[in-house]
């Protein structure tokens, strides 16, 4: 298909592949930091409105209006503020934050200077996924030359205003991802969820109040600053401003990090000669994941739709943290889903019961199915398992603390809704029907 | 005697670390800097000896247990020694569509062990998505990344490696 989906002007992206693009020169030279010079003429609560009415909602995976989160910080606490910002990025199928990080991390930087202004904080914690070695590197060489332009430190572009502003990096758990997880792991502990409520905004780092912001969703802050909030909410729908980063990867001939508006839909990000310029050769699309492994999936005739919060809901998905995964007609579900499954029981902290000991139940029972050792019931008890870890469809939280549970158990449920099939074709035929290829084969190492 | 944990050299990378790394949060919070003080007497050593645990703990006054149950807890923290060049091989799902299994068995077959072992010169682990899904199959040596692999680039980067 060639380009007919309506191209967006960048906002996040758009000096990524110049050349030095991460210095605070290259930064500056294109209006940078003027986003935090105008919030240093506001008053803090003037900031929080701004982002309000920008519709800025979080980018991290649950879409929450930031504006309305930042206003949840209580204003006359006599305890320290923190900003904590999540860069834990594990979420299989994501890979946007890295590229705002490696590409343009002043932006995420100028957005913890505007967001620590508005919520009077005066530390921030930048907590990156221990993976991102070179990442923190170059996070760390842009905060040294922010201090050293009199941005952090004692005093904000002239202003008396301390801010202090530290990575670091965790150590391989993706449960570090979710945020009180991430809170008790900045305080130096195993990523344990907490109960909510409290929510941290209230109790959060050290007891405190504290905001815990996504990559991308803070460096989205500076434009909204700089060209106004009504800018930005123009940019998207009405329930959801601005422009936002998709990670395609899997069975498309461009796989990649795109931004697009939030009308754009999947179809177009698949085939659009500007975004993933079509499936490979000879192969057509069997499913999608719309927004990280946690997402359920959609069937090949359900992609008409925007990757957009709230039309993804209406098809009892989620938009995520922007991960769209395509699996092609050559690949098999059963194994597609035990690899998820895996991934999941690998991944849970082992703190409530239903998650810990059934990730692993669905994990051995679509181990068996693939293998062809399934038996009639595994199907019904796979669903029963899946089901105890979160019931389906969602009703508030499942039986667990923390939403890892459902992200382990909305995957089986949409897969063996929509291919129930292909389960019950290998039970039959005591074999995975795909044989020696499940994954398709194609690229270098078919 | 027992051999001392650090040459002197290292001691002073070691109390400097430490100091800079308690500097970065309140003083009545010093357990904070549990993951950075872990990650420092690894860099340091090359893994997380008992001794080395029992020491970051002294340093941020919490029992030796506490040190061991953070340093268990996260999968990038070496308990054992592992090889000189630790391998970690991401199989999840948009890998495993661009041949990440297949790449993984090539280099089972090509360092003749199966992921999960150790020898001097390499620890090969399959491991969870590294967040290169767009420029898969990907892996890690040593936390730094390689992406885009093919069998002829993989052989390159495998070559320097002495």
């Amino acid at each position: 298909m060639a380009s007919t989906a309506k191209a967006v002007e960048p906002v996040i992206s758009a000096a990524w592949g110049k050349p030095q693009s991460w210095t605070l020169d290259s930064y500056r030279s294109r209006g940078g930091y003027d986003g935090l010079k105008r919030a240093l003429t506001m008053e803090p609560a003037a900031i929080i409105d701004e982002v309000k009415k920008s519709n800025l909602r979080g980018r991290g995976g649950a879409g929450f209006p930031t504006g309305m989160k930042w206003s949840f910080v209580p204003k006359d606490s006599p305890k320290p503020k923190y900003l904590a910002v999540n860069g834990d990025e594990s979420e299989p199928g994501t890979f946007k934050d890295r590229y705002i990080l490696e590409n343009d991390p002043h932006m995420m930087l100028e957005g913890i200077a505007i967001a620590s202004y508005a919520l009077g904080v005066h530390t921030c914690y930048v907590y990156l996924r221990g993976e991102f070695k070179f990442q923190a590197e170059r996070t760390q060489a842009a905060i040294d030359e922010a201090y050293k332009a009199g941005i952090f430190g004692k005093s904000m572009l002239g202003k008396d205003f301390q801010l202090d502003c530290y990575v670091v990096r965790g150590a391989g758990a993706y449960i570090c991802g979710e945020e009180t997880a991430l809170l008790e792991s900045l305080e130096g502990k195993k990523g344990w969820p907490r109960l909510k409520p409290p929510f941290p905004a209230v109790v959060g780092l050290f007891g405190s109040p504290t905001v815990v912001n996504n990559v991308e969703t803070l460096a989205s802050v500076p434009p909204i600053l700089a060209k106004g909030a009504e800018w930005y909410a123009r940019l998207g729908t009405d329930k959801s401003g601005g422009t936002h980063l998709v990670c395609l990867s899997g069975s498309v001939n461009r796989p990649g990090v795109y931004e697009v508006g939030m009308h754009t839909t999947i179809l177009e990000l698949i085939h659009d000669d500007q975004y993933g310029q079509g499936m490979p050769k000879g192969r057509k699309v069997k499913a999608v994941i719309p927004g990280g492994s946690s997402a359920p999936v959609l069937g090949a005739d359900e992609l008409d739709v925007a990757l957009e919060f709230e039309a993804l809901k209406m098809k009892q998905t989620m938009a995520g943290s922007g991960g769209v995964i395509v699996m092609d007609d050559a690949t098999c579900m059963v194994r597609s889903l035990w690899r998820v499954a895996r991934f999941y029981a690998e991944e849970s902290c082992g703190q409530c019961t239903p998650c810990r000991e059934g990730t692993p139940w669905q994990t051995r029972l679509l181990r068996k199915i693939e293998e062809g050792r399934g038996e009639p019931g595994d199907i019904d008890m796979l669903s029963n398992v899946a089901s105890s870890i979160a019931p389906y469809p969602p009703i508030g939280l499942g039986n667990t603390i923390c939403a890892l549970g459902d992200a382990a158990a909305l995957p089986t449920h949409s897969f063996l809704m929509r291919f129930r099939d292909e389960f019950e074709a290998h039970l039959r035929e005591k074999r995975c029907p795909f044989g020696e290829h499940p994954w398709g084969s194609y690229g270098d190492w078919s | 005697m027992a051999e001392p944990l650090f040459t002197p050299e290292e001691q002073k990378k070691f109390d400097a670390g430490i100091a800079e790394i308690l500097s970065h949060y309140p003083s009545d919070r010093k357990s904070a800097g549990m993951l950075p003080a872990l990650r420092l007497l690894q860099d340091l050593k090359g893994w997380l000896p008992p001794e080395g645990l029992r020491l970051v703990a002294k340093n941020l006054e919490v029992t030796p247990e506490r040190a061991y149950e953070v340093a268990s807890f996260y999968v990038m923290y070496h308990l054992k020694k592992p090889g000189k060049y630790v391998i970690d091989v991401c199989t999840n799902l948009s890998c495993s569509l661009w041949g990440a299994e297949k790449m993984l068995a090539y280099l089972e077959q090509k360092l003749g062990m199966t992921a999960g072992e150790t020898n001097d010169k390499f620890t090969l682990r399959e491991t969870e998505c590294l967040a290169s899904c767009g420029t898969a199959p990907c892996l890690q040596i040593n936390e730094d990344h390689h992406e885009s692999l093919t069998q002829a680039k993989l052989d390159a980067i495998l070559a320097r490696l002495s």
